[in-house]
């Protein structure tokens, strides 16, 4: 079989989105957790684009397009909050920020 | 092809390991833009062109450039995560990593079934049939995209301004003031 089976672009997309949640987990500094959503975004656009290119169909990558208007939007805002948040503690730090215990 | 799809995706990931391990975050920041180019590499490989080139220019270009200007705004510093607080505890996380890896385990399981037998060859889908997919039956969805655009503007441009001086130096900073024992 020649060509890369879809499984492959599958299990890809798959790990970068694995490791985008361990990041989301892991880190509690606000500019981590904004990377880590984008790299779980990108993940979920590179499935997409596999299932796009395996059916040889354009509707994948129209969603893709949405994805990263998805995350275009999504990082201007975040980074504006962080913004605010260095404004008010000096620090990015999202500990700062839990009175709400949530 | 293969060899190129191979070698961007083992890149992707091991730039995307460096991202979430990295402490610096002008470090990181570089890391993931070189995992979105690597990604970018990916959807060439594919035969999906069109993607590829807006991955670099959005993600890459754009996006990039903004986490890369909010890093050098701010001006921040690698710090150590000094203090452990309380979702070091494992009932804080334990109970969603257990759920979230069975799900990845079912998706594995059924991604690796075999039963899928489709192989990428790398077929070129032109932008021009993208084009006429999201201006044809897409339309309302290129239109509810731009409204959403429009809210993340203004949205922006309300967070991001700039409180005045005598306000954001109010005691307000302190974060636990009075409410712990």
């Amino acid at each position: 079989m020649n060509g890369v089976p879809m499984e492959h672009g599958l299990v890809l997309a798959a790990t970068l989105f694995s490791l985008g949640l361990a990041g989301l987990m892991l880190r509690r500094s606000m500019l981590f957790v904004l990377m880590s959503l984008e790299i779980m975004l990108n993940a979920a656009g590179l499935a997409f684009i596999v299932g796009s290119t395996a059916w040889n169909q354009p509707d994948g990558q129209a969603m893709f397009l949405l994805v990263i208007t998805l995350a275009a939007a999504e990082a201007s805002v975040g980074l504006a909050l962080m913004i605010q948040l260095y404004q008010r503690f000096h620090s990015i730090k999202l500990d700062n920020v839990s009175r709400m215990r949530g | 092809m293969e060899l190129a799809f191979y070698l961007s995706g083992l890149v992707a990931v091991l730039a995307t390991v460096g991202v979430i391990t990295g402490t610096s975050p002008v470090h990181s920041v570089v890391y993931l833009i070189v995992s979105l180019i690597a990604v970018a590499l990916v959807f060439f490989a594919l035969g999906a062109p069109f993607a590829g080139v807006l991955e670099i220019i959005i993600y890459a270009g754009a996006i990039m450039v903004l986490f890369v200007f909010v890093v050098m705004m701010l001006n921040l510093r690698a710090d150590a995560e000094r203090t452990p607080p309380l979702w070091r505890q494992p009932i804080y996380w334990l109970g969603p990593s257990l759920l979230a890896l069975a799900l990845l385990a079912a998706l594995v399981a059924l991604i690796t079934a075999g039963d899928i037998e489709m192989a990428i060859d790398g077929e070129l889908i032109t932008a021009r049939a993208i084009g006429l997919t999201l201006f044809g039956p897409w339309l309302m969805v290129v239109e509810l995209s731009a409204i959403l655009l429009l809210a993340a503007l203004v949205t922006a441009s309300h967070v991001g301004r700039r409180s005045d001086p005598g306000h954001s130096s109010t005691p307000r900073n302190a974060p636990n003031r009075g409410d712990t024992p």
